[in-house]
């Protein structure tokens, strides 16, 4: 058995694809025999609004929520939800964050500018040793010829700070998408080029 | 085998495990999912059924006959089915019989948060409640040979953070089918009063007895477990709550609930006498405490703990504890204020050009439940009102008889094809009947949208997407006595605005079916690479295409429109938007 306990939170708009990648974290934790609790969002609040998911691996997971200040990794696979889900990372934890911006609708209408500088602003709150990384997950996942690979581009960031072997994670992502074997090639790139990218 | 499943997943594989039959349920987030999942399993009667109460009535019937039957349905829909579920309760059953009703605590998806085990009490039948999805597949397995044993129906309650997360699964070999005889037994079967007389006394000797065999065994009749750690605090609690308790207040000793409905109180008596303090957590309503405390068991509960939402370990962590708090990776008072993100009509979505007409028109809307609920935000702020499943009909006759017709020119229904399957056509039906004026809009996206694209009547597909029959709607609605029905394409916005102008003059119950698939099903998807495009000259920077709000049409720093290609689904709504020609739809 790994010796890994980790609180996960993935945080993005409705359609970004962290449920996705909420399933294959799962896989991973079931492939180290650790226990692990993956907790989603579905229905209405999905339907491009901010959405979240929960994924907590350990020797024994109680409950699915993560809490205040008790994520040690945050990834935010869109700028401003960063902002919004910094509250949950705690203190000495790895926030990775994608620089896509999705203009929400009070934006659109002009009721609330979007925020300016959020990289700056996270990295100047950030307290003792938290770490913001913040990359371009979206040109990657274009490179690789779609954007719906912005999950697994995530998910290649995430692999550098979790310490878990890469040919582990290959074999998950093999599994998560067993169902469509045509999209493995192409997650697997995005998976390498995100890992490469936010070193 | 190891598997790792969301909870709604293992609900499924208990069932299959145990050998069900047959499973006809209606949609409803976070309930859905099991249903989906049981098509999986072969040799299983599995199907959409048009509503709850259909659904609970197919399942008991096959009950009856001596197969092992389910329903599933979120917390609202057990209301709809409630007229059953009382009787059921009555009847008892001869194949295992198992009601899975999944509440939303904080109301992820949901219009209101009631608490189901209210439900469980008053129709007197026994609920179980999983915490976890290995807990999901254990106990729906055991309510089948639980219903078979006490001859009653059990009740599966789950919740939001329990059916929609994913943990491990210890995966079993299903136990075979078996189909019982049936002997007809109408003394036990027809619920008329010489009956239900005698079988009522058989249901208060059943909870008896539920009760005395959880005494008897040490609660495992219940799936009831004391956990016995430092006696200063002792903590009732069953479901997600439980995981909470754990994470919040570790060091607690705990009676975890399997069965929350009826109560072991001989139990619960015993680990009240072995704690200093005992404490109920519980979300939402206070069941458990009320319970108890009229057996006259002392213990704290709603004093401290909210009945409102979804709870936390941090809120049992401060309510019960001293530990400090965690410290934060962020200080929050240098961030920016993030600008909210509620969820929107997608791109292409048939309901926009419609609510954008009622929008234009004023009209007083009746609201109804679906993906069009959204139809309230901006910029169509077009809804005065959604309680229920199929309401907005018999609301908008409301509105009609109290103003002795008046408001039938101002005021019209909006509905959803699967929701007015679901309960809308006898609403209507009622209009007809009354001599209502009242204008009916049926949004015919030819699917079940926001619970994920389920298949419904009106669709030509059943659950295992083989062909089946379609619902003729116009046809249905002139046999109800509607004279006057009209089809649109809620995309052509102008042309719904002017024919439902017209419907509300009318004296008589119009319905207007506004028929555009869903653009997230592939009848209604736009052709891959095709999408509305913008000639520049033309564009008059006016913003009238960005009022629409699509999200694959954004306002550019030179106020003209720019598609994003991959969302845009070609519907052409903004190309209708535009006076000056500026926007031009694709080829397809």
């Amino acid at each position: 058995m790994a010796n890994l306990e980790a609180s996960i939170v993935l945080a993005g708009v409705g359609g970004q694809g962290t449920l996705i990648a909420g399933k294959l974290l799962g896989i991973l934790a079931l492939k180290l025999g650790l226990d692990v609790k993956v907790s989603e969002v579905h229905g209405m609040s999905q339907r491009g609004g901010s959405v979240i998911t929960y994924v907590k691996i350990g020797d024994k997971v109680n409950s699915p929520i993560i809490e205040e200040a008790t994520a040690d990794f945050l990834l935010s696979f869109e700028e401003v939800e960063a902002v919004r889900w910094s509250s949950l990372l705690k203190k000495d934890g790895v926030m990775i964050v994608n620089s896509q911006k999705i203009k929400s609708l009070p934006v659109l209408l002009g009721q609330v500018q979007y925020p300016d500088n959020i990289e700056e602003s996270l990295k100047a709150s950030a307290c003792g040793n938290t770490k913001i990384v913040e990359f371009d997950a979206l040109a990657i996942a274009n490179e690789c010829g779609t954007a719906k690979a912005v999950n697994m581009v995530m998910m290649g960031a995430l692999s550098n700070y979790l310490g878990v072997e890469e040919a582990l994670w290959k074999e998950a992502i093999e599994e998560a998408f067993a169902n469509k074997p045509k999209v493995i090639p192409t997650n697997v790139s995005a998976f390498d080029k995100g890992a490469a990218a936010a070193k | 085998m190891k598997e790792i499943m969301l909870g709604n997943e293992a609900v499924a594989r208990g069932a299959y495990e145990a050998g069900v039959k047959v499973c006809s349920s209606y949609p409803g987030t976070p309930s859905t999912e099991i249903t989906e999942e049981i098509v999986k399993y072969e040799n299983v009667a599995v199907e959409w059924a048009v509503n709850e109460k259909v659904g609970a009535e197919v399942a008991i019937g096959a009950s009856i006959r001596g197969a092992r039957a389910m329903t599933c349905m979120k917390h609202v829909g057990l209301n709809v089915a409630a007229d059953p579920l009382f009787t059921v309760s009555y009847t008892g059953v001869n194949g295992g019989l198992v009601f899975c009703v999944a509440d939303d605590p904080g109301m992820h998806s949901s219009q209101n948060e009631q608490d189901s085990r209210n439900h469980a009490r008053s129709s007197k039948i026994p609920m179980f409640e999983p915490a976890d999805s290995s807990e999901c597949k254990e106990f729906t397995k055991y309510a089948f040979e639980f219903s078979e044993k006490y001859d009653t129906p059990v009740l599966l309650r789950l919740h939001t953070r329990v059916s929609h997360s994913r943990s491990i699964v210890e995966t079993n070999e299903p136990l075979p089918q078996v189909i019982k005889d049936y002997v007809k037994d109408s003394s036990k079967n027809v619920m008329m009063p010489a009956n239900a007389i005698k079988r009522h006394v058989v249901v208060e000797d059943r909870t008896k007895k539920i009760i005395a065999d959880t005494s008897a065994d040490n609660g495992k009749v219940g799936l009831h477990r004391v956990e016995m750690r430092d006696t200063k605090l002792g903590i009732i609690t069953a479901g997600a709550s439980y995981q909470y308790v754990r994470d919040g207040a570790p060091n607690a000793s705990v009676l975890k609930l399997g069965m929350v409905w009826p109560l072991p109180f001989d139990l619960i008596k015993e680990f009240a006498s072995k704690v200093e303090r005992l404490v109920v957590v519980e979300e939402l309503d206070p069941f458990i405490e009320n319970e108890i405390k009229a057996n006259g068991i002392k213990c704290e509960g709603k004093e401290l703990f909210t009945l409102l939402g979804e709870y936390t370990a941090d809120m049992v962590r401060c309510a019960l504890t001293d530990d400090p708090k965690f410290e934060k990776g962020i200080e929050l008072d240098k961030l920016p204020n993030t600008p909210g993100r509620p969820p929107v009509l997608c791109a292409g979505c048939p309901h926009k050009g419609l609510f954008l007409a009622l929008n234009r028109l004023k009209v007083q809307v009746m609201g109804d439940i679906g993906c069009y609920t959204l139809g309230a935000l901006p910029p169509m702020q077009a809804l005065d009102a959604c309680v229920c499943m199929g309401a907005s009909v018999g609301m908008a006759h409301g509105f009609d008889k109290a103003t002795d017709g008046a408001d039938s020119k101002k005021t019209v229904g909006v509905i959803g094809d699967s929701t007015f399957m679901h309960s809308g056509i006898t609403n209507l039906l009622n209009a007809v009947y009354n001599e209502s004026a009242i204008t009916l809009i049926i949004l015919d996206n030819s699917i079940t949208g926001m619970t994920g694209h389920q298949q419904n009547p009106g669709t030509g597909k059943n659950i295992r997407l083989k062909d089946a029959p379609s619902l003729d709607l116009e046809g249905l609605c002139r046999s109800l006595g509607v004279s006057s029905i009209r089809v649109v394409d809620p995309v052509e916005t102008y042309d719904c605005e002017k024919v439902i102008k017209e419907e509300l003059e009318k004296d008589v119950v119009s319905v207007v079916i506004a028929r555009r698939p869903c653009a997230l099903i592939p009848t209604g998807r736009a052709k891959k690479g095709v999408e509305v495009s913008l000639e520049s000259s033309k564009c008059k920077s006016c913003g009238a295409c960005g009022r629409i709000m699509c999200p694959a049409l954004v306002i550019g720093d030179d106020k003209k429109p720019v598609i994003d290609a991959e969302s845009c689904n070609n519907c052409g709504l903004c190309v209708n938007m535009c006076k000056f020609d500026a926007l031009i739809k694709g080829v397809e």
